[in-house]
């Protein structure tokens, strides 16, 4: 109950200063969180990254297994993400089955990473109709201080940068070899406090905000995946123009992953 | 303990007492703990213990969820122990298993032994520790994470809680086994001590050893477990060292 009545302070003042093009965390309006990316965090892991965005903090691990294909995509290896909203992460998430809040963040994640192309799934596969490569990616969210999918797509992109296909350890090849990544989306997304638009929301934002819009863009230009949620509504020319932060955004945060850092 | 497969035994014990990792028989793997690292949780700390990375938050006392296990006298402690499913060589499926279940059942009664309850009436302080690379004495891990993440929520305790594993390598007693010293090694004895008191509130073992070797094991797991707790100390009081007063402005 008090959280209610001060959640309803909190997004009036939100939406008061939003009105001025202004944040409680002073940020400008298309200004980013400090991002940080440190690769190869879990050593179990095959690939792995921790990534903080502001507070949030998300790591991901990429697993490799022998498996078999499905049967309508003999030639093609199975890859699956996976996301965690595990109650470490927040006072609001409760242990139990996955919530709809987490299991939008999986899809979402997963969708940008599949029509993205991010990895070639015919090169992961061993024995056409029998045999393949199933690569797990799992997202472990450990702090929830909103924008959730951005991070955990970048987090999953940064484990996948630096995966390793660990086929000496299943007996399938000689030596181990680098996981072929073809192309790098990134998400980015967009919340509304009024009539202004601003990008990557904190929790407080994400709760005041009237409608939330992602855009995954890759290297080559292309809009790869997209998701709107939450009560609220953007127009046409709102959305063109977010595409267009959308890339800015997404070509900088790209140069990170590429790089390791931020 | 891991699955053994066919695998050849690795020589866990050199000729010169020397173990797998050139490590001593009563010697900790390195042991590095962060306190308050996350901000959303009302306590938290990161362990760093060997090859073992483990994040443990710290909820409460707050509102009991589900309602029934509210209690009207004390507070009811909660705890999930959990394994990322990259954490493991082979992935491990997410979600509860056995395993977790008991791991979360044991350490949630060591801590029911040390925190005061009884201070906060129908509430519920919630513990979760998340394994998110394993190497063995993840228990262990977990627990000293754990303490030092309720201690950074202000919980009032007896005290802190330092853990570890000792074990049977080559024959010879051994602290803090690594993996390959837990999957080939004869037993493993995960404890967790209450310093102030010398009292143990968690104590697990499997595998075999005779009656003097046990002894030795809990004299040397209680050494182990006061070394861990300075670490644990030191970590609180980096966490909050107060920056030396500025002098007065004239």
């Amino acid at each position: 109950m008090s959280e209610e009545i001060a959640a309803d302070i909190q997004t009036t003042h939100i939406l008061d200063l939003a009105a001025d093009g202004r944040r409680v965390d002073g940020r400008a309006v298309d200004e980013y969180r400090p991002v940080s990316i440190a690769p190869g965090f879990v050593a179990t892991a095959d690939g792995s990254a921790l990534v903080r965005i502001g507070d949030t903090a998300v790591v991901a691990g990429v697993k490799l297994e022998p498996g078999k294909p499905f049967p309508d995509t003999p030639n093609a290896g199975v890859l699956t993400t996976n996301a965690e909203l595990i109650p470490l992460s927040s006072p609001t998430f409760e242990p139990g089955p996955p919530q709809p809040g987490a299991i939008e963040v999986s899809r979402v994640v997963d969708r940008a990473i599949r029509a993205a192309e991010t990895i070639d799934l015919t090169k992961l596969c061993v024995t056409p109709g029998e045999k393949t490569w199933v690569c797990y990616v799992d997202v472990h969210v450990l702090g929830h201080a909103g924008n959730l999918i951005d991070a955990s797509l970048l987090a999953a992109v940064s484990a996948l940068n630096g995966a390793h296909v660990p086929a000496k350890r299943f007996g399938i090849a000689e030596a181990d070899y680098p996981l072929a990544m073809d192309h790098l989306p990134i998400e980015c997304t967009f919340v509304r406090l009024g009539d202004t638009i601003v990008v990557d929301p904190t929790f407080e934002e994400e709760q005041a905000a009237q409608g939330r819009l992602t855009i995954a863009t890759d290297e080559a230009g292309r809009i790869v995946a997209m998701q709107k949620g939450r009560v609220g509504a953007f127009s046409p020319d709102d959305v063109k123009s977010l595409v267009r932060r959308a890339f800015v955004h997404g070509d900088r945060l790209r140069a990170a992953v590429k790089g390791g850092a931020a | 303990m891991g699955s053994v497969g066919a695998k050849e035994v690795p020589v866990l014990l050199g000729p010169d007492g020397r173990r797998i990792d050139g490590r001593k028989l009563d010697e900790l793997r390195p042991l590095k703990i962060q306190a308050g690292p996350l901000r959303q949780a009302d306590g938290s700390a990161f362990v760093e213990w060997g090859l073992n990375k483990v994040m443990a938050a710290v909820y409460g006392p707050r509102e009991v969820h589900p309602r029934h296990l509210q209690q009207n006298d004390r507070a009811v402690i909660q705890c999930k122990y959990n394994m990322a499913a990259f954490s493991v060589d082979e992935r491990k499926r997410p979600g509860l298993d056995r395993r977790s279940q008991e791991i979360s059942k044991v350490i949630g009664e060591a801590f029911e032994s040390v925190v005061f309850a009884e201070e906060y009436p129908r509430t519920s302080i919630d513990i979760y520790i998340e394994v998110l690379q394993a190497n063995a004495g993840t228990r262990c891990a977990g627990l000293v994470a754990a303490s030092v993440a309720l201690a950074d929520a202000g919980i009032p305790m007896v005290d802190l809680l330092p853990a570890v594993a000792v074990g049977k390598v080559g024959g010879a007693i051994a602290l803090d086994l690594k993996k390959e010293e837990d999957n080939f090694g004869e037993a493993d004895l995960p404890m967790a001590l209450v310093p102030q008191s010398g009292r143990i509130v968690l104590l697990q073992m499997e595998g075999h050893m005779t009656e003097p070797e046990l002894a030795q094991a809990l004299d040397l797991g209680v050494k182990g477990c006061r070394s861990i707790y300075d670490v644990m100390k030191a970590a609180l009081r980096e966490h909050y060292a107060v920056a030396p007063m500025q002098e007065a402005a004239a």
